[in-house]
């Protein structure tokens, strides 16, 4: 028998270099695949940062010669623009705080090359993402730091039984030696952190340049004004930090309302929500999101809190939170576990404070 | 293993590297050295200097050998501009010429002073003399730069044409004929071309040489500054094996001339017949079938660009290149990856249609069963491939049916909504 197909999208870092070592030492027949995502010209790029730059494409072509494997670059700028950069500006002109990995995962990255790779006749798509994928299911990675099954929720089963993550079993320093023992040149390349597409860090800056000024008022929750902003955009429910008002005690960020550009601010305290509203839910199972215990990791790097999960329909599910939780974001990703699995997902649409009139 | 990229780089051919050979074996010695081996060596770069030049029409003299085809474009775009007044800058290329011209063109402008306009062309590709008099600004203008056959579509040109309604008004004419030298060929002194640039690799020859074929009496300003050879205009010990390689290559191209643009021209209807067969709705782009004689220029005959609407060339190039079939889509960016050309977008396409081109190219070394490989190869392509008439999309996440927690969530994606 021929052995099993899998394309292996190369970013130019280590762990997707790995993930592509790993499966020819297995036998698999591997294909390897850089995705260019924007159209930066070459000396515009910063060496090192934000992703899809030339350097790269290099790094994953040399890695791809390294291992002996054949090797593409697609392009994906206009995919990538429509579904994740265009979306990130208009999530936040709505004043929501949107997860640009979650929506690339979904719309670009995994789920929209995994479909291309069936059709082109690969039975399997891998990635560097630490997550494990085991009969079916997907779990928390083994290296709870790296962790990032948080932007994989989106999954279901048709997706998972063809996904391999073959780094989710290590740990970071294993991948890193794994690449030294293999030889390949992306061993001690730094991690990258940043939104890809911002590379300079600056997301508020970002947003400046693509929404424009949208000068506004900061309010507390009678609707005093309390100081003046350039953008509601550039405000986060839970922010504390450059509100640019004067208060005695610490004002946190608690609603954002771009239709009149209002940033209401307001006591710590009327920042805790007891019930989260996700929408776009689905389930890692295919068969939806049941009524009952949970936990719920509500950002990227946040704790997770324990939580009822009661399904209202339409793609909607509310979560009732065993704890308060403070600073809570529409448009981030909510994601549910059962210990390290991971039951599925949504977007968060609204929240309802613990505290009334907050 | 069919190969159908010449295009892009022809097989050596054995009697460039039996040329080669006996120059890179012998002991080292410079053209320029006074000595015997220096002698040998100069004698090897001078028979391909006399080979070049009778490919083209030209005398041995004309012949400023270079690194290749870029350079000979850019020491003719920039050579000419800088050897002008800095009033007299102004440029005029067609709008399908190759990047070599059209960067260098654009060097011109933010770095000494010149102006570009480009000409515009036809459905085919083929450039519109009427906007180019009309891009002309008689006594500024210093250059009008027209290809002999457009490199992606193949498409002739009238460079003729083109060289008459430059010299009209003052300017020169720079012909990119790097890959119409061999077949259908160009005639420096017939079509009235001052500047001809020149590759190796395309004819069969090594990469890494090329010409710019320089009318007597023209006023170029070198780019390399150096040792002062080739008359000046290109510093740099001249490469005689590799050299001598191109000469044997520029040899067999002339002597082949006819025989072999027939057998090119019976290979590609051969291909594009296989090729409708397995997908009837497929586009031709450029005009492959264009005739020589004024104004038009024959096309290259063995190059066939096609569309295959609703199909990346991205994923053909894979399912062809898994086949071990050799070809490519109309350009490359700098990653590799495939980018809408900016010859299909200049003849009226989309950027959803220029990326569904592939570029096809015979040469030398083609024969039927590499075409009807090919055919085969694009048949089981195509069969795997559904058609679909939007660019890919990722399934649609707003699409609340698809995002329903409480029914079965839908995990696949829309039918051909994803490819």
């Amino acid at each position: 028998m021929s052995p099993r197909r899998v394309l292996v999208a190369m970013s130019g870092g280590v762990d997707s270099s790995v993930a592509a070592a790993l499966l020819a030492e297995q036998g698999w027949d591997v294909t390897g695949v850089h995705l260019k995502l924007a159209d930066t010209p070459a000396h515009a790029q910063v060496q090192g940062k934000g992703c899809c730059t030339l350097a790269d494409a290099d790094d994953a072509r040399r890695v791809a010669d390294t291992i002996g494997i054949p090797f593409y670059v697609w392009d994906f700028v206009e995919e990538f623009q429509q579904a994740v950069v265009d979306d990130f500006a208009a999530e936040y002109a709505r004043g929501r705080t949107p997860n640009p990995c979650a929506r690339c995962n979904e719309q670009v990255k995994v789920v929209g090359l995994l479909a291309r790779a069936r059709t082109l006749g690969f039975d399997a798509l891998a990635t560097g993402h630490y997550a494990r994928v085991e009969a079916g299911r997907l779990y928390r990675a083994a290296d709870a730091a790296k962790d990032q099954s948080y932007v994989l929720y989106m999954l279901g089963p048709e997706e998972l039984a063809r996904l391999r993550l073959p780094v989710g079993e290590m740990t970071k320093p294993e991948v890193r030696a794994t690449a030294t023992r293999l030889g390949l040149r992306t061993a001690a390349k730094p991690e990258s952190y940043d939104v890809c597409f911002i590379p300079d860090g600056d997301t508020a800056g970002w947003l400046e340049r693509r929404l424009g000024r949208r000068p506004g008022a900061v309010v507390d929750t009678a609707g005093r004004a309390l100081g003046s902003h350039q953008g509601a955009y550039r405000f986060t429910v839970g922010q504390r930090r450059g509100l640019g008002i004067a208060a005695p005690t610490p004002r946190y960020v608690l609603r954002v309302e771009p239709a009149g550009q209002r940033v209401v601010v307001g006591e710590r305290a009327e920042l805790a929500v007891r019930t989260v509203e996700l929408e776009r839910a689905s389930a890692t199972d295919g068969l939806g999101l049941r009524p009952g215990p949970a936990r719920v990791r509500l950002r990227s790097h946040g704790a997770e809190i324990g939580c009822e999960v009661v399904p209202l329909g339409g793609g909607r599910v509310r979560l009732d939170l065993d704890e308060p939780c403070h600073g809570v974001a529409p448009g981030q990703a909510g994601v549910l576990y059962d210990d390290d699995l991971v039951l599925g997902g949504g977007t968060v649409v609204a929240t309802a404070a613990a505290v009334p009139g907050g | 293993m069919p190969y159908l990229d010449y295009a892009a780089s022809a097989p050596l051919r054995p009697e460039a590297l039996a040329a080669m050979l006996p120059l890179l074996e012998r002991p080292a010695a410079n053209p320029s050295s006074q000595h015997g081996p220096g002698r040998a060596a100069r004698a090897a770069v001078e028979t391909a200097r006399e080979q070049v030049a009778a490919l083209v029409g030209a005398a041995p003299s004309q012949v400023v050998f270079t690194s290749g085809g870029t350079e000979a474009d850019n020491l003719g775009v920039k050579g000419s501009v800088l050897a002008r007044e800095p009033g007299a800058r102004h440029l005029v290329a067609s709008a399908v010429e190759h990047h070599a011209v059209l960067h260098a063109a654009e060097w011109a402008v933010a770095e000494a002073g010149g102006s570009l306009d480009l000409a515009p062309v036809d459905q085919a590709g083929r450039v519109d003399l009427d906007g180019l008099a009309a891009a002309l600004r008689p006594g500024q203008t210093a250059l009008v730069a027209v290809m002999a056959a457009n490199n992606e579509v193949g498409t002739g040109q009238p460079v003729a044409g083109a060289a008459e309604l430059a010299h009209q008004a003052g300017a020169l004419l720079l012909c990119d004929a790097v890959q119409a030298a061999g077949s259908p060929g160009v005639d420096l002194a017939g079509d009235g071309v001052d500047l001809l640039a020149l590759a190796a690799h395309k004819l069969g020859g090594p990469t890494g040489v090329g010409a710019l074929v320089v009318r007597p009496g023209l006023d170029l300003h070198p780019l390399l500054h150096g040792g002062g050879q080739e008359r000046g205009l290109r510093s740099g010990t001249m490469p005689a094996a590799a050299l001598a390689g191109f000469g044997a290559a520029a040899d067999l191209a002339r002597a082949e001339r006819a025989s072999h643009g027939a057998r090119l021209t019976r290979l590609r209807e051969r291909l594009l017949a296989a090729l409708l067969r397995a997908e009837p709705a497929l586009v031709v782009n450029g005009d492959p079938g264009g005739d020589a004689g004024p104004p038009r220029r024959a096309s290259l005959p063995g190059l066939l660009s096609l569309r295959f609407p609703g199909r990346r060339a991205e994923d053909l190039l894979l399912l062809l290149d898994r086949a071990g079939v050799a070809c490519s889509s109309g350009s490359a960016c700098a990653s590799g990856a495939v980018s809408a050309s900016h010859v299909l977008l200049a003849m009226g396409r989309g950027p959803a249609e220029a990326r569904e081109t592939i570029r096809f190219s015979l040469g030398w070394g083609s024969t039927e069963a590499d075409v009807d490989e090919t055919g085969a190869a694009i048949r089981d392509a195509l069969a795997v491939l559904p058609a679909s008439a939007a660019l890919p999309e990722a399934r649609d996440a707003s699409s609340p049916a698809a995002r329903d927690a409480n029914s079965p969530a839908v995990h696949e994606a829309p039918a051909g909504g994803v490819r």
